[in-house]
C-alpha cells in the first residue's frame, strides 16, 4: 500500500529532479513501445533521440521546432501560474499567422524593410485579439476559458482553411489550397546559412528573459502567482483578478500570435491549410515540463522539439509511425504529473500493522 | 416527409455519441472529479471499437471493448489524480493528448478500411410504419442504450442510495469521509464509469455515425460534451435536451449545405463550436445557479487526514 | 455479545466498562497528539474530556470513532478488545458522534443527510417516519425536506444528533457541541443529553468550558499536552481547580497601559446593509458602529451570523457601490473602494483564516510579508520588487514578534498555527496602522501565542490606533476590549462598555433578542421573546 506523507516544506531538489525522472521513465516506456512495434528498442531509441542531433542541420532543425514551442510555452506557463487555463494557443497561433501573413499577402510585391516588423506586430495583435474573446467571456460572463479558448481554436483552423481554399488562394497556384509565397521583405531572416533556423529563435529567447523578469522580479508576476495559489488572499490584498486574467491571456495570445507569424514567415513562407503540427497543444506540455518557469520552458521546449524531430527521423530511418511523437508527449506529461507528487509528499510504501485483535 | 424522417434519423445518430460521453462525465463530475480527458477517451474508444469490429467481425465485442478501453484510460487518470493527487486539469489535458497519439498510432493500420455500420434493430411490421417506424423502432442497439443510460442515471442520482452517496462525495468529501464513506474508491468508480461511457460515445462514431477510422475523428465532440454538462447544470434531463440540441446543430450544418445555401462550408462547420461558446456564456453568467448546482468539491484533490 | 448492565451505574466503577482505553498513543509528524492515554466510560455515564485547544481531545475521539488509527494502545468495548476499522464499524458497535465542524452536506435535504448516515434504513418513507418520531421524543424539531443550507447552526446540530440517535447508540460523543450555540440553546441541548443518559446511553462530552462540564458531567478526564493529567468529579471540583489542571501554568494577564491624548473616530460604519455574495451567507442589515483612536471594540457573536460578510466589507473584498458613506476611515468615505484605497489610508486587516487568506501557505515568509506591505513599506519600486528590503522586513516581523521558524525563506505553511498567526498579526502591526480590523485573533492558537497577540493589540491601541476585534471567544472579548457589540443574523446590537455588561446579557443578544438586552427595552420586547421561546 502506498501512503503519502506531506512534507512541511516543499522539496527544492525534487523540483529539478522530477522532470528528469519523468524523462527517464518516458524513455523506458518508449523502449517498451518500440519493442511492441517490432523494432529493436536500443536502435529505435538511438534513432529517435540521438541521431537527429548528430548533424548541424539536425541541431538547427531542433531550434526551428523549439522556437514556437518556447514562445507559446512562456505565455501559457504564466497563465497556468495564475490558474488561467488557456488551452487555445493553437487558435491564437493560427490567428497570429493569419494577421501577419495577411499583411504579407496584401503587400506581396513590397520590398519595404518595415514589412516584417509590422507583420510581427500584426501577428501579436491577431493572437491577442483571439485570446481577448475568452478573456472577455470569462471576466464578463464567468464562462470557462478552457472550453471557450478550445472552441475558438476549431473556429480559427476552419477560418484558415476557408481563406486558403478561397479568397487568399494563390491565383497562379493551379487551384492548390495555398497562398502566394511571401515576399522576401516579409520573410524571417535565417540565422545559419543553409538552415531554416530563423530570427524567431531570438524572439523566443527574448520571451524567456522577459517572462523570467515578470515572474521573478515584477509585482505583476507576484500577483499572478498569488492569484493562482490563493485567490482568496489575492482578493484580500486587493489584487484585481479580472485585470490579471486579461493580462495573462493577452500576453499568452500575443506570444502565440508572434509564434504563428514567425512560423509562416519563416520555415513555411506562405499560408497553407496546416501550419502547425499541434504546437499550441504541445506547448501545454512544454509549460508543465518546464515547471511553469521560463528557463525551464526553454529546456522543455528543446526536449519536446526533439520528440517531433525524432519522430520524423524514426519515420524515415526505421519506419516508425509518426503518431509515436504524440504518445511520447502524452506519456511525458503523465509521468511528470505523477512524479510531481514527490514535491509535496514523501512516499511511504508498506502495510500498516493494525493494533488489537479481530473486531 | 421522407426528408423529415431523414433529418430526425441523422440528428439521432449525431446526438448519441454526445449523450454517452456527457452522461459519463456527468457522473464523474457529480462525484467531484473533473476529467477533461473526454476527447482522448472518446478517441481511444473509437479506435478500439473499430479495430475489434474489423478483426473479430462482432459489433457486440467491439462495443464492450470500447467501453473497457475508455474505462482503462479513465483509470490512468484516476490513479494520477486520486491516488497521486495530480492536478486534475493538467492530467485531463495529458489524457487527451495521449488519446490523440495512441489512437493515431493504432489507427494507422485502419485508415481507409470500410466497416458495415451497426445494424438497426428492425422489428418486423412495426419498423416499416411511416415516420414513427424508422424513428422509434428502427434504431441500432446503442441508440436505445443511450436512452436507457440517461434514464438509469436519472434514477440513480435521484432515488438510489449509492447515487446519494456519489452526490454527497462531490458535495463535501470531508463530510463523506467523516461518515465513513470511501471517498477515493467512489471517485475511482465514478471516473471509470465516465471513461467507459466516453469509450462508448467514441465507438458510436466509428461504428455507426461514420463507420470508418480517421485520425482525430471526434473533432472536438469530447469538449462539447464537457460543455454540455455545464449547460445541463449537472441534471440528466437537461443533458438529454442539450445533446439533441447539439446533434441538431451538427446536422443543420450538413443539410444547409445540401439545400444549396450559399455559405462556405467552413463557416457552417464552425456552428457547433460557436453554439457551444454561446451556450456556455448563457449558462455561466448566472453564477448563483452554477454554484447551487455544481458539485461543491469539483476538481479538488482529496487526501484523508492521516 | 455481553448485555450492557441495565441499571444506572454510579461512580463506584463497578461492572464492565462500556469503553476502556489503555495507553492510547498517536503521533503526527512533529507532534505527539496523544501520549499513553487511558480512561474508562461506564454505561449511562456522562463523561467529560476536558482540555485546551491542542490538548489532543479531537485526536482521541477520532481514534475512538475510527476516523484515525492509534499508533499504540488498546481499546476495549464491553470488556472485549476491539479494532475499530472505521466510522461505520464504530456505528455498528453503537458509537455515535456529533462533530465540532458538522459533517453535513449543504445542498442536500435534512432527510438525505440522515439517510447518508443511517445505513440500515434504505426506505426513505420509513426513515422519514423514524426521523419525525425521534425528533419529537427528544425535543429536537426538524423538517426533513428542508435543504441544510437554509438552516441555522443550532438546527444543523440537531440533524447530527438525530442522525446518531436513530442508531440507538450506547455511547454518544459530542465534540465541542456548544461552541456554536447560544446559552439558551445550550440549556436545551443539556436537557436532551440528560434524558439520553437517563435511558442508559453513555455520553462523552468534549469541551474546554468548565461551567458546562460542571453542570452536565459526572466524571471528567483532563488532558494537557496529549497526556491525562487528572481524573476527577467535576461536581465537587471548582471551575478554578479544574482550570489549573487544564492550563498548568498561570498565564500573564494582558497589561493594559493607560491611554492619553484626545480620541477621534477613526473607523465609522453607519447604516451598512449588504446582501451576502454567498448563497448560503448572511445579509448585513443596517449595521452601525464606530471605533475611536486608542480603543478596542469587540464584536461578539456566534459563527455564521454575518461576521464573514462584515469582515469582507471592511477589508474591501466586497464593496458597497451605492453608499460610499457607509464606511468612513479617518473621515474618508471608502465603502465603494477596494482594499488598496483602504490600506493607503492606513487601515490594516487580519482575516480569520490564516491559510490561503491572510497568508499563502506555499510561499515563503518573505513573499508573505510582501503580500500586504508592499505599498506602505515601499517594497516595490516601479513595478519591480526590492528583494533585499522585503527580506529585511520579513526578518523584522520574525524577530519582533518572536516567530519560531528556520528563517524568512521557510514556507508559511511549515509554521505552526500560533507562529503563523503571530507573523500575520505582526506584519499588519509593524505597518503602524491607524485602524486594525482583526477577526478571531487567537483561533486555534496556543496559549502563549494568544497572550502575545493580545498584548500586541493592546499596545497598538495604546499608541493611538483604533482596533476592531471580531471574535466568538467571549473570554477574549472581556479580556482585551473596551466596548462590545453583538452581531446576530446580520444585525448589530448597540455598543456597550465592557464593564457595564454581563455574560448573560451578551448571551441573550447572541441569541438574536436585540431589544430585550438593550438598554432601552420597551413593550415591543414581548413578541420577540415569545417568538424565540416558541421555537
Amino acid at each position: 500500500m502506498i501512503r503519502l506523507e506531506p512534507r512541511k516544506q516543499h522539496s527544492e531538489a525534487m523540483i529539478y529532479l522530477t522532470p528528469v525522472l519523468a524523462l527517464v521513465l518516458t524513455m523506458i516506456t518508449g523502449m517498451i513501445i518500440f519493442a511492441f512495434l517490432g523494432k529493436d528498442p536500443l536502435v529505435a531509441l538511438y534513432t529517435y533521440f540521438v541521431l537527429p542531433l548528430s548533424t548541424t542541420y539536425g541541431l538547427t532543425e531542433l531550434v526551428v521546432k523549439a522556437t514556437p514551442l518556447v514562445m507559446i510555452g512562456i505565455g501559457l506557463a504564466m497563465g497556468f501560474r495564475a490558474n488561467v487555463w488557456n488551452i487555445g494557443a493553437e487558435g491564437q497561433f493560427t490567428m497570429g499567422a493569419l494577421a501577419g501573413g495577411g499583411l504579407a499577402l496584401a503587400f506581396h510585391d513590397s520590398e519595404n524593410a518595415l514589412l516584417l516588423p509590422t507583420m510581427i506586430v500584426f501577428g501579436a495583435l491577431g493572437g491577442m485579439a483571439w485570446a481577448a474573446i475568452p478573456a472577455w467571456l470569462k471576466t464578463r460572463f464567468n464562462a470557462n476559458e478552457i472550453l471557450t479558448s478550445l472552441m475558438l481554436t476549431y473556429v480559427a483552423l476552419l477560418f484558415l482553411s476557408y481563406l486558403v481554399h478561397g479568397p487568399w488562394r494563390d491565383p497562379a497556384g493551379y487551384n492548390f489550397p495555398e497562398s502566394r509565397i511571401f515576399p522576401d521583405a516579409g520573410t524571417m531572416p535565417t540565422l545559419v546559412e543553409g538552415s531554416r533556423m530563423h530570427f524567431g529563435a531570438i524572439l523566443a529567447l527574448l520571451a524567456v528573459v522577459g517572462g523570467w523578469l515578470i515572474l521573478a522580479k515584477a509585482l505583476i508576476g507576484f500577483q499572478l502567482r498569488v492569484v493562482g495559489v490563493a485567490p482568496v488572499a489575492a482578493r484580500y490584498v486587493g489584487f484585481k483578478e479580472k485585470r490579471l486574467i486579461w493580462f495573462v491571456l493577452l500576453l499568452g495570445g500575443g506570444l502565440a500570435g508572434v509564434a504563428g507569424v514567425s512560423e509562416v514567415s519563416g520555415p513555411i513562407g506562405q499560408l497553407i491549410p496546416t501550419i502547425s503540427p499541434g504546437y499550441g497543444f504541445t506547448a501545454i506540455i512544454v509549460a508543465f515540463l518546464g515547471r511553469l518557469h521560463p528557463v525551464g520552458v526553454l529546456f522543455a521546449g528543446l526536449v519536446m522539439a526533439l520528440t517531433y524531430l525524432g519522430g520524423e527521423t524514426a519515420q524515415i530511418e526505421i519506419g516508425l509511425p509518426a503518431a509515436v511523437a504524440g504518445i511520447f508527449q502524452g506519456i511525458i506529461l503523465f509521468f511528470l504529473l505523477a512524479c510531481d507528487v514527490l514535491n509535496l509528499y514523501r512516499i511511504r510504501i508498506g502495510w500498516r500493522v493494525r493494533h488489537g485483535g479481530a473486531a | 416527409m421522407d426528408i423529415f424522417v431523414q433529418i430526425v434519423l441523422t440528428v439521432i445518430t449525431a446526438s448519441t455519441p454526445l449523450l454517452f460521453a456527457a452522461s459519463g462525465e456527468l457522473i464523474t463530475e457529480k462525484s467531484g472529479v473533473l476529467n477533461l480527458g473526454v476527447e482522448g477517451m472518446m478517441l481511444i474508444g473509437a479506435i478500439t471499437g473499430f479495430a475489434v469490429a474489423i478483426s473479430t467481425g462482432s459489433a457486440t465485442l467491439a462495443i464492450f471493448a470500447a467501453a473497457i478501453a475508455g474505462a482503462a484510460a479513465a483509470f490512468i487518470f484516476g490513479f494520477l489524480t486520486l491516488s497521486l493527487l495530480a492536478n486534475q486539469v493538467a492530467t485531463g489535458l495529458a489524457l487527451t493528448i495521449f488519446g490523440v497519439g495512441i489512437s493515431a498510432l493504432v489507427g494507422a493500420a485502419f485508415v481507409g478500411v470500410a466497416l458495415e455500420p451497426l445494424p438497426k434493430l428492425a422489428i418486423p411490421g412495426i419498423s416499416t410504419l411511416p415516420v414513427i417506424g424508422p424513428i422509434v423502432f428502427g434504431q441500432d442497439i446503442m441508440v436505445y442504450g443511450s436512452f436507457v443510460l440517461i434514464a438509469a442515471i436519472y434514477w440513480f442520482l435521484k432515488h438510489s442510495h449509492w447515487g446519494l452517496v456519489v452526490r454527497a462525495v462531490g458535495e463535501s468529501h470531508d463530510s463523506a469521509h467523516a461518515l465513513g464513506y470511501p471517498v477515493i474508491a467512489i471517485r475511482y468508480m465514478a471516473t471509470i464509469f465516465g471513461g467507459a461511457m466516453c469509450g462508448l460515445g467514441g465507438a458510436y462514431l466509428s461504428l455507426a455515425y461514420t463507420p470508418m477510422w480517421a485520425e482525430n475523428m471526434t473533432a472536438g465532440r469530447g469538449w462539447i460534451a464537457l460543455a454540455l454538462v455545464v449547460f445541463a447544470t449537472w441534471r440528466p434531463g437537461r443533458l438529454l435536451l442539450g445533446a439533441y440540441m447539439f446533434g441538431g446543430i451538427t446536422i443543420l450544418q450538413l443539410h444547409a449545405q445540401g439545400a444549396g445555401i450559399n455559405v462556405p462550408s467552413q463557416f457552417m462547420s464552425m456552428l457547433p463550436y460557436l453554439a457551444t461558446i454561446l451556450v456556455l456564456v448563457l449558462i455561466s453568467r448566472d453564477k448563483v445557479r452554477i454554484r447551487l448546482n455544481a458539485p461543491n468539491c469539483i476538481g479538488q484533490a482529496f487526501r484523508p487526514a492521516h | 455479545m455481553d448485555a450492557a448492565p441495565s441499571h444506572r451505574t454510579d461512580n463506584t466503577q463497578s461492572g464492565t466498562p462500556l469503553l476502556e482505553l489503555s495507553n492510547i498513543t498517536k503521533e503526527f509528524p512533529g507532534c505527539l497528539a496523544n501520549d499513553q492515554i487511558s480512561f474508562r466510560i461506564m454505561p449511562g455515564e456522562v463523561h467529560a474530556l476536558l482540555g485546551e485547544n491542542g490538548a489532543g481531545k479531537s485526536t482521541l475521539v477520532k481514534i475512538i470513532y475510527g476516523v484515525l488509527k492509534a499508533d499504540e494502545g488498546r481499546i476495549a468495548w464491553l470488556g472485549k478488545d476491539v479494532s475499530i476499522a472505521g466510522p461505520s464499524s464504530a456505528r455498528h458497535m453503537g458509537i455515535g458522534m456529533v462533530f465540532q465542524h458538522f459533517s453535513l452536506f449543504d445542498s442536500l435535504t435534512v432527510l438525505e443527510n440522515i439517510a447518508l448516515a443511517a445505513t440500515d434504513e434504505r426506505d426513505r418513507t420509513k426513515l422519514r417516519d423514524k426521523v419525525l418520531e425521534v425528533s419529537h421524543s427528544y425535543g429536537l424539531p426538524l423538517d426533513p425536506d428542508r435543504h441544510v443550507h437554509s438552516l441555522s447552526v443550532g438546527e444543523r446540530q440537531r440533524i447530527e444528533i438525530v442522525r446518531c440517535l436513530l442508531q440507538n447508540p450506547k455511547l454518544l460523543i459530542l465534540d465541542e457541541p456548544t461552541s456554536v450555540l447560544t446559552p439558551q440553546e445550550v440549556e436545551r441541548l443539556f436537557e436532551t443529553l440528560r434524558q439520553l443518559a437517563a435511558e442508559g446511553c453513555a455520553i462523552l462530552y468534549i469541551s474546554h468550558k468548565l461551567e458546562e462540564v460542571k453542570a452536565l458531567c459526572e466524571t471528567a478526564t483532563i488532558l494537557r499536552g496529549g497526556k491525562v493529567v487528572a481524573d476527577c468529579d467535576p461536581r465537587v471540583e471548582t471551575a478554578r481547580s479544574m482550570a489549573e489542571m487544564m492550563i498548568g501554568e498561570k498565564l500573564q494577564a494582558p497589561n493594559r497601559a493607560g491611554r492619553d491624548g484626545e480620541s477621534i473616530h477613526r473607523l465609522v460604519v453607519s447604516h451598512l446593509s449588504l446582501q451576502s455574495e454567498d448563497q448560503f451567507g448572511t445579509d448585513l442589515d443596517d449595521v452601525s458602529f464606530s471605533v475611536s483612536s486608542g480603543e478596542i471594540l469587540g464584536i461578539a457573536g456566534i459563527a455564521g451570523n454575518g461576521q464573514t460578510e462584515l469582515m469582507a466589507v471592511l477589508t474591501g473584498e466586497s464593496v458597497v457601490p451605492d453608499n460610499m458613506d457607509a464606511i468612513v476611515i479617518d473621515e474618508q468615505p471608502i465603502a465603494h473602494k477596494g482594499p488598496k484605497t483602504r490600506r493607503s489610508l492606513g487601515a490594516a486587516f487580519v482575516p480569520e483564516e490564516r491559510n490561503g487568506h491572510g497568508a499563502v501557505p506555499s510561499m515563503p515568509l518573505t513573499e508573505n510579508a510582501l503580500l500586504t506591505a508592499f505599498r506602505r513599506m515601499g517594497l516595490v519600486r516601479r513595478g519591480i520588487i526590492d528583494g533585499g528590503k522585503t527580506r529585511d522586513f520579513a526578518e523584522d516581523i520574525i524577530s519582533q514578534f518572536d516567530v519560531r521558524t528556520s528563517g524568512s525563506g521557510s514556507d508559511a505553511g511549515s509554521l505552526s498555527g500560533g507562529n503563523l498567526q503571530k507573523f500575520v498579526v505582526g506584519r499588519e502591526i509593524i505597518q503602524r496602522p491607524n485602524v486594525l480590523v482583526i477577526c478571531q485573533p487567537t483561533w486555534g492558537v496556543d496559549a502563549g501565542a494568544a497572550s502575545a497577540i493580545h498584548q500586541a493589540l493592546l499596545d497598538l491601541a495604546a499608541n493611538g490606533a483604533a482596533v476592531l476585534v471580531i471574535s466568538q471567544d467571549l473570554d477574549e472579548i472581556f479580556a482585551i476590549c473596551d466596548r462590545v457589540a453583538v452581531i446576530s443574523e446580520g444585525r448589530l446590537s448597540d455598543t456597550r462598555g465592557i464593564k457595564s455588561v454581563t455574560v448573560d446579557e451578551i448571551g441573550l443578544l447572541m441569541g438574536g433578542l436585540h431589544d430585550l438586552a438593550g438598554s432601552d427595552g420597551t413593550g415591543q420586547d414581548a413578541p420577540a421573546l415569545a417568538e424565540a421561546g416558541h421555537d
